[in-house]
């Protein structure tokens, strides 16, 4: 099972566009790095490979076949805001078990505490809710994995702590992993190969 | 990075500083949260002082604390000094703007219906604006149309030197720059970081908040290193090498280890919510070195090499 981009060109509306006949392709296991300036649609492409966009021409691939319309989406997304990505009218443990049941081992790697739990968004910081956005997307059906700037806005403890999770269970179940960083040490620290976005189209 | 730095009286003084706000939880029932506990912090003019620490750790709390822009329902204790003198409110509001001057973190503190010039002008105390402004728009290499422009037309790098430009043409001797880079491209925070060196260097003081430990080490003369809204350590920038060993505090090791391009170690844990702090050290649920003496007695502030800390283990 292998994640594609077929020569993808997108645009907003009648905008410029951000990306013209692009290929590339994640293998499972495999940990990529994105980079490239900021604007050059990095983030973009991220969004078009979990199905948030869909592509002007050229398609996005799973195993050949198009992502599913319905169901658990098996390219799972972390954006770098999470306060953007959780519903405000939800208590977190709402958020965290929308799509199945995180196991209590998994919490306390992340240093998600239970009292969290019950508490809105807006009472967490962005660290702490970036714990939830990343327990949320790891669910058993998660094959591939799209970090854009997962822990750009955290600092080095909670950024170590996060990717070492992340970084066990993508190794246990062979989950790909495509992520977007400024920050190259980052990248090479945990990337297999890296793609420089401005190179490639 | 002025060589006078050690030599001068410092400019800001803060000393066991706490800050605590008053929240309704429901109904007529009220919580405390103490965002900062006990802080001790002090800048020379010429020096740039880097406070580095996760997010939710109080940073931009202090910041607000120093400026006197706390929200209404802000307990404030503790003492804070501005060139020798007792920083009261009264003295805030008239030094804010003028003396003290505050890099925000988002563009959004732009006021979005007027134009940059215009906004930059103000930070100007007296009469020639104009000139002072475009000398400094010149210096940052923002175009001679740039004045003309509003808010929602700069890239995020051009409205990053506008908000620089803003401080830099106050005559402020105390500038606090709020997350001035936060997920930037590297060559716009590199050159706000010389830009705040350049300030540094002209003889300005700068406090310089942030959760990114390199651009810290790469700007500031010391680190301040925040945990759970006190300063655990404060250490010279030259301290944070090798293994983390001239390093007094657990978790000024603890983050300087975690980095990717050394051992990328997390520590088990997260930061104690400032709604429900437990007596002893703030670290001492997720530190190694911790014994009963941690977990009863807050570790007073000690002077160790040339740094502070506050930790029982400390040597």
């Amino acid at each position: 099972m292998r994640l594609e981009a077929q020569n993808v060109s997108f645009r907003y509306k009648a905008g410029p566009w951000i990306l013209r006949n692009l290929s590339l392709s994640v293998m499972p296991g495999e940990i990529v790095g994105l980079t490239g300036p900021s604007g050059c649609g990095k983030t973009t492409l991220a969004r078009l490979l979990a199905g948030f966009e869909r592509p002007d021409a050229g398609k996005i691939a799973l195993d050949g076949q198009p992502l599913p319309a319905a169901g658990y989406c098996p390219v799972q997304l972390i954006s770098q805001h999470p306060e953007q990505a959780v519903n405000p009218r939800w208590q977190m443990h709402n958020t965290l078990c929308e799509s199945y049941l995180p196991d209590k081992s998994l919490l306390e790697e992340l240093g998600i505490k239970n009292e969290w739990l019950k508490r809105w968004p807006n009472e967490l910081s962005a660290g702490e809710l970036q714990r939830f956005c990343v327990a949320r997307a790891l669910g058993p059906q998660t094959r591939f994995l799209l970090a854009d700037e997962m822990t750009t806005m955290l600092d080095a403890v909670t950024q170590a702590q996060i990717w070492q999770a992340v970084l066990r269970l993508a190794g246990e179940r062979r989950i790909g992993i495509l992520l977007t960083s400024h920050d190259s040490t980052l990248i090479k620290r945990i990337s297999h190969r890296n793609i420089d976005l401005t190179s490639i189209f | 990075m002025s060589a006078t730095a050690n030599t001068d009286k410092p400019l800001l003084e803060v000393s066991g500083l706490s800050v605590s706000f008053i929240q309704y939880a429901a109904g007529l029932r009220q919580r405390t949260f103490q965002a900062i506990s006990n802080l001790n912090a002090d800048i020379r003019p010429g020096e740039i002082l880097a406070v580095v620490g996760a997010s939710g750790s109080g940073k931009s709390i202090l910041a607000h604390a120093i400026l006197g822009i706390l929200p209404g329902n802000a307990l404030v204790s503790g003492s804070m000094s501005y060139a020798g003198q007792e920083l009261t409110p009264k003295r805030q509001a008239a030094l804010r703007g003028r003396e003290i001057a505050l890099i925000p973190q988002s563009v959004n503190f732009l006021d979005p219906l007027m134009r940059v010039g215009t906004q930059v002008r103000f930070s100007s105390p007296n009469g020639n604006g104009t000139a002072m402004q475009r000398e400094i728009f010149t210096r940052y290499q923002l175009a001679a149309g740039t004045e003309r422009l509003y808010p929602f037309q700069l890239s995020g790098g051009m409205a990053r030197r506008v908000l620089v430009a803003t401080a830099a043409a106050s005559p402020a001797r105390l500038i606090i720059a709020d997350e001035p880079t936060p997920g930037l491209h590297p060559a716009i925070v590199k050159e706000t970081l010389a830009h705040l060196r350049e300030l540094s260097a002209a003889g300005r003081a700068v406090m310089f908040i942030t959760h990114d430990i390199n651009a810290a080490l790469e700007t500031a003369d010391r680190i301040a290193v925040f945990y759970a809204g006190t300063t655990v350590e404060t250490a010279p920038a030259g301290d944070f090498c090798g293994e983390g060993e001239r390093l007094r505090h657990p978790y000024s090791k603890a983050l300087w280890q975690a980095l990717p391009q050394n051992d990328f170690r997390p520590v088990p844990g997260s930061q104690p919510s400032p709604a429900d702090l437990l007596p002893g050290c703030l670290f001492a649920p997720r530190c190694r070195l911790s014994t009963l003496e941690c977990a009863s007695a807050e570790p007073a502030l000690r002077s160790i090499r040339g740094g502070t800390v506050r930790c029982h283990h400390a040597a």
